[in-house]
This record gives structure tokens, sequence and C-alpha cells, in this order.
């Protein structure tokens, strides 16, 4: 970054201020339940995304497992809140601190491994936890899932519903934005970036690698399980079903359309994927052929916009800035 | 770097994708008021004035009833969404051919739920609250039935699901019915052969999948009511192809009679395992494999194989006088009419819960939710592919184990064995 310091701020919070605007006025707008549903479900992967954005566009590390992150988060709610009559925020907390553990203990040996060894060890770590899901039959309920699971509660007020929900859902993505546009623009975030382009480098200038590494790895991972947890109380059943390889790779779609070097790709992504989806499949003409749609689209993003939507956007912005100062001199 | 102008053009274009997206997507139909909804027709609206009317029926006329669907079309669960969608569309272009639903055109509107949870909770709530439907049958899933229960219930719209699962319909959900043979009846006609028959040991094999399990845990808790023991139990995977490993250790067992639970292909290498091994105790199988695929991977092996079966499966064996058997015929024939494929369990799921809900609507002269629930839970004697459903505020799933025909293969093809 160029700018003075003081003008990114103010530019940072522009953006952080509209996105508040915005969600509060979505459900205000959008009466409809389905669009408010669909509001929720691309918060929920917005949250998801935002891990993944962390650690692939600044730590330059992929992982193809993060659906068992968001799968440990929800489980732990629905778990924790079903059989043991636990509170659910709590519930959600624990679930936060289990699934960082577990990243860590997965991360610390895999994190080593560099490219495709990485993306290999957290595919087979998905999967595995995926089976772990369905083989727990006392615990998780195994195929069956686990149904009836209480909603969250603000002191005497139940979040129930589209509308509740959206905005629990939402308070959690802005909270974790502002918190991860503060670690990108500090020491670490400078620290990730220079991990991102060489470790080699960044090693030689006195950057702890394996530890960042690691560290961004379970911080991705805790953003993927308090999303589970919201999920889990907010459709009130979980099962295996959602926890594939299929979410994993959605995410990753979604980070990389969005763009990964840049916070907002993720929720730009999400945003932009799941109402692309939903679009499909509400058009006739294309309805049977939806996966191809789906597909035509990525293609079009990789090949002509391969820092993504926000990259695209920030270039253009940029752009349009040089103009004026051009103008101005 | 080339000119800006490119560049700029790209950066417009990004910023009006998302945009366009939104505004295609806010434009969504406002629920029909008058009599001319502000939907453009949909192809399957342009068929139907081209669906040649029956003699002596009245064109259908005036708004559509809609009637909604979720069916895994896409994702593992696609071998179950495809043929209920086949057979919603058929039913569809059929009971407008025929003069509609209350005088008015049947209007399917179909959601792919990916089987996805997540995906089918979404396609609910765009079917209750934009489309206004005023019943849903589906999803194919037990998962992505439980994961829209709670929004049925919420929006006091009903639901037919067309999932097997037990906690469906137990405990009874006021909005919430289902249509297929449950595990459960399928282990009594199971009994009633071993009761016959004199056999009290036996041992079970099934697939590790949520269908097999289910079976699994139907089998130990009735048979033991039923004192049949079971003297020991294998698991094989979805995709395994060689069984002996369990089956050697079922044999050392001696039991009276093999059950088996799966769907193709596993039942049918568990038939070839038992042969090769020389295991000659009868094979039971469930209903899971009642379809032509099953004869064809087993070949010879299958010969003698037993199971309860739905009688659309094995329609051509019903007798002519059975109440069933005009109904199996017509919807057979013309399935593999349009789709040159056999209308298998799942398309008859469709078959079934899409004409319930059909003459609930009959019934209540309503498309009103509340009230075409009312009639459903006043279905009686409903006469469908997997049985004769009669709907109670206690039941509902409508069927008795009469549901099921015992079936045994013989000469390559399968056989009444009543």
């Amino acid at each position: 970054m160029t700018t003075p310091r003081a003008r990114s701020v103010f530019l940072g919070s522009l953006p952080v201020l509209a996105l508040v605007v915005g969600v509060v006025a979505f459900p205000l707008v959008f009466r409809n339940n389905y669009v408010q549903s669909v509001g929720a479900t691309i918060g929920l992967y917005s949250l998801v995304a935002l891990g993944l954005c962390l650690l692939i566009g600044y730590a330059g590390q992929v992982s193809l497992g993060h659906a068992a992150f968001y799968g440990l988060g929800a489980y732990s709610s629905a778990v924790l809140t079903t059989r043991l009559h636990w509170d659910p925020w709590l519930a959600m907390l624990v679930g936060a601190v289990l699934t960082g553990a577990v990243a860590w203990l997965v991360g610390r040996p895999t994190l080593r491994l560099h490219g495709h060894h990485l993306a290999m060890a957290t595919l087979g770590f998905g999967i595995i936890m995926q089976i772990v899901f369905i083989e727990g039959d006392e615990l998780t309920g195994g195929f069956g899932g686990i149904t009836s699971i209480p909603p969250l509660r603000i002191g005497g007020l139940s979040i129930t519903g589209d509308v509740r929900n959206f905005y629990a859902i939402w308070a959690v993505v802005v909270l974790c934005v502002m918190a991860s546009r503060c670690l990108v623009d500090s020491r670490v975030g400078r620290a990730l970036r220079a991990i991102h382009d060489s470790e080699t480098a960044a090693a030689a200038c006195g950057v702890d690698v394996s530890t960042y590494k690691v560290q961004v790895f379970v911080l991705s991972a805790v953003f993927a399980s308090v999303a589970g947890s919201l999920y889990a109380h907010y459709i009130t059943f979980v099962s295996p079903d959602p926890f594939s390889l299929a979410f994993s790779i959605q995410m990753l779609v979604i980070v990389i359309v969005g763009g990964s070097r840049n916070v907002w790709g993720a929720l730009l992504g999400a945003a932009l994927m799941t109402a692309l989806a939903q679009q499909i499949e509400k058009t006739d003409a294309i309805k049977d052929l939806s996966d191809v749609a789906y597909g035509l689209v990525l293609v079009l993003f990789i090949v002509f916009m391969p820092a993504g939507l926000a990259g695209a956007l920030s270039k253009g912005l940029a752009r349009v800035r040089a103009q004026r100062a051009d103008e101005n001199a | 770097m080339r000119g800006q102008r490119p560049h700029r053009g790209l950066a417009v274009l990004v910023i009006l994708l998302p945009v366009v997206v939104l505004v295609m997507w806010g434009c969504q139909p406002k629920a029909p008021t008058g009599p001319e909804p502000g939907v453009q027709p949909t192809p399957a609206e342009e068929n139907q004035a081209a669906t040649p009317l029956e003699s002596g029926a009245k064109a259908p006329t005036g708004e559509p009833v809609k009637v909604g669907a979720i069916f895994s079309v896409t994702g593992n669960n696609a071998p179950l969404g495809e043929p209920e969608k086949r057979a919603a569309q058929l039913i569809q272009e059929e009971i407008n051919a025929k003069g509609g639903v209350l005088g008015r055109p049947l209007q399917v509107i179909v959601k792919d739920d990916k089987t996805d949870t997540t995906e089918a909770v979404n396609a609910a709530k765009d079917l209750i609250n934009t489309e206004k439907v005023c019943a849903i049958i589906g999803p194919s899933g037990t998962p992505t039935t439980m994961a829209i229960v709670p929004t049925m219930e919420e929006a006091k719209v009903p639901l037919v699901s067309c999932a097997a699962g037990m906690k469906i319909t137990n405990p009874i959900k006021p909005y919430v019915f289902a249509v297929p043979q449950t595990d459960t009846l399928a282990v009594a006609k199971i009994i009633e052969y071993l009761k016959a028959n004199r056999i009290e040991k036996v041992a079970t094999i099934y697939v590790k999948d949520p269908y097999g399990e289910s079976g699994q845990e139907q089998l130990s808790t009735h048979l033991s009511k039923a004192q049949i023991k079971i003297l020991g139990s294998e698991s094989y995977a979805k995709d395994d192809t060689d069984m002996t490993t369990q089956l050697t250790k079922l044999r050392g067992l001696q039991p009276q009679a093999i059950i088996c639970w799966g769907t193709n292909p596993g039942p049918a290498h568990v038939a070839k395992g038992m042969k090769k091994l020389g295991m000659t105790m009868p094979l039971i199988q469930s209903h899971g494999v009642a379809n032509a695929k099953f004869l064809e991977l087993a070949a010879d092996a299958g010969e003698g194989v037993m199971l309860p079966a739905g009688r659309l499966v094995v329609w051509e064996a019903v007798p002519d006088s059975h109440p069933q058997k005009p109904i199996l015929k017509s919807f057979a024939e013309a399935f593999r009419a349009k789709y040159s494929k056999d209308a298998d369990t799942f398309a008859g799921h469709a078959y079934d819960s899409l004409h319930i809900v059909i003459s609930a609507i009959e019934a209540a002269k309503s498309t009103e939710p509340a009230k075409v629930r009312d009639a459903l839970e006043k279905t009686k004697d409903f006469v469908g592919t997997a049985g004769v459903f009669t709907y109670t505020p206690q039941d509902h799933n409508g069927l008795t184990k009469d549901a099921f025909v015992w079936v045994k293969v013989e000469g390559g093809k399968w056989k009444l064995a009543e």
C-alpha cells in the first residue's frame, strides 16, 4: 500500500460502514423469507470464506478440508446443546476452542508440506472427519443426524426465524471482517504476505514461517467452526451431508471468484456465487444445465479476472484515482 | 500494459455483474392477485397447452394450482431424484390432459436440492414464500426432509415426503406426511415368513449407509421381540464387491437364514459370495433391491432369493383382481412409453405423493394449505403404487405390511411367492 496511513483507514472504514448499512437494510428491503434465508446462507459462507481467504490469499496455503471445521463447529453445538443441554453460546465457544485445537494438531505436521501435498493432506483430513460424523453413532446420530437443536438466545430473546438469524449471522460476519482487516494491516499481516510471496525470503528476514502458518490455519478453522455453530442453531438439524468435500470445493470457488488477496473478496464471492446458483435454479432455460452454467462462470472469472472480483474492483478504483490525479495535475 | 479502455470496461463489468444478479433476483414475480399472473409461461406450461386433451375433458382454465416438489436431481441421491422428477412431470401432463385440478391447470414446480440440507431449506422457503404453493412433495432423502420439517411446520404448509426414515412421521408432526413403505413394515413381512417356516436363528449383513443402518436397527429391535435370534451381524462398505470375508464369519455361526439389507449393487455380491462359499440356507433381501438391476447383477446366483417388495416393480405378476393392478399397469406403461425406462420404487413415491396431494386439493375444494392439510389427514383407502393409503391423526405414513408382497427369484424373474 502506498497510500498514507490515515487515508487508508478512512477509505477502509467506508466499506465497513457500507456493509453495516447494507446488513441492517437487507431484511427491511427484502420481505420474502426465501431471500432472507439465502442472505443468511451467504453470511455463513462469507464467514468460512473469510478464514479461507486469510489462509490462501495472505499465507498462500490451500486447504481442501474446511468442511471438516465447519462440521466440527456444527456438531459440537448440536451435541453439547441437545445431549448435555448446555447454553448455545457456551457450546459455540467450546466448539471453536475444540476446532482450533484440532486444526493446530492437523496443521503442525501438514503445513510443513507444500503445494499439492498440503492440499492432499487437508483433503484426506476432510474425508476422515466426514466418516467420523457418520460413524460416531452414539454421539452424532450417524446418517440420521441430530434434530431439535435449540435456537441461540440473547437475554430473553430467542433467535428464531430468518430475520433474527440473518442479523445474528451477519453481526458475527461484520465483527470478523473488522478483526481480519486489523490483522492483515498489522505486522502479522505483512509477515503473512511475505510468506505468501516467498517462504524462503520471509524466513531470511526473520519471519517465523511455520508458527505463523499454523496460527493462521487455526484462525481460519475457528471462523469455519463459528459458522458451523450458527448454521446448527439456524437450521436446528445437522447430518453428515453438508460437511463433504463438495462444500470445501464450493468455498474454494467462492474465494477464487471473490479474490483471495483482499478480505472483501470472501464476501463478494459468497454473495455472487450463492445468488448465481439460486438464480440458475430459477431460470427454466438453464436449470437442467445448472452445473455447466456455474462452471462456465467460474472459467470466465479465472480467465478474465485472475485476481477475482475484489482484485478487479480495487484495480478499477486505483485507475479512477490515478486519472483524477492526472486531471488535477 | 494495453490501453486503459478494456480495463475500464472490465471494472464496469465487475461492478455491474453483482448488481445485475441481485436485480434479477429481486425481480421475483409477486404473488399473483388477479387472474393474470405476471409470470412468463415456462416451457412446461407451453407444453401443456400443446398436450392433446383426452376426449370428453374440458381444457383447464384460470390460475394454475401450484404444487412444489423438492427432489435430489443431482448429488448423491440423484438415482432417487431423477425418476421422481420424471414421474412428477409425466403426471402433470396426464392431469392437465384430463382437465386439471379443480378445473384449473396443475403446475408442479420442481426444485433440485442437490442432496444438500441447506439447499433443501432454501428451496422450501422459495416454494412457500415466492411461489405460494399449497403443498410440497419430496424431498427424496431423510436428512433433507428432516432439515425442512421446521420450515414446513412454521409456515403451516403440508409436506408429503418421499423419504422412508422413521423419524419423519414418528413422532407425528401436524404438517408432515410420507408415502414410502417403512423398514418396519418390510421387517414385519420378513418376520411373517420366518415364523411360517419356523426359522429361529438368523444372521444379518448390511451396507454402511443410512438405508442399511436403519434396516439393521429395525431388524435387531423387531426380531428379538418375535423371539428370533440374530447370531451375528456384519457390514460392508457401499462400493465393496467381495463379501466372502463377512460371509465366512457368518457361515461359522450356522444361521438358518441370512438377511441382507442394502441397495444395488452390494446385495448381488452377497448372493454371489454365498453361492461361491456353498452356503445353501435361504437368503432374504430387503425391498431395496426389488428391481431389474438386481436380477441382472446377481444372474444365476440370484436364484431362490426372497424379499418383501412393493407391487410396482413386480406389477406384471400382480393378479388382475388386485385393486392396485389398474394404476400400476397404467403408470408403469405410461412411464415406459415416455422415458423408455421402467418406473422404479422412487418414481412410484412421486406418483403416490403427488396424487395424494391432488386428491386432497379436490376433496378440500381449495388450495389453502391448512385446508389441504386437513384433507390429507382424511385420506382414506387411496390406491397408490406403494400400497393402499389411509392417513389418520395418529398415522401419517398410512400403509400396513400388506403394502409388501413376498417375491422370489425364479428362472431369472420375480415371482409372487404368496
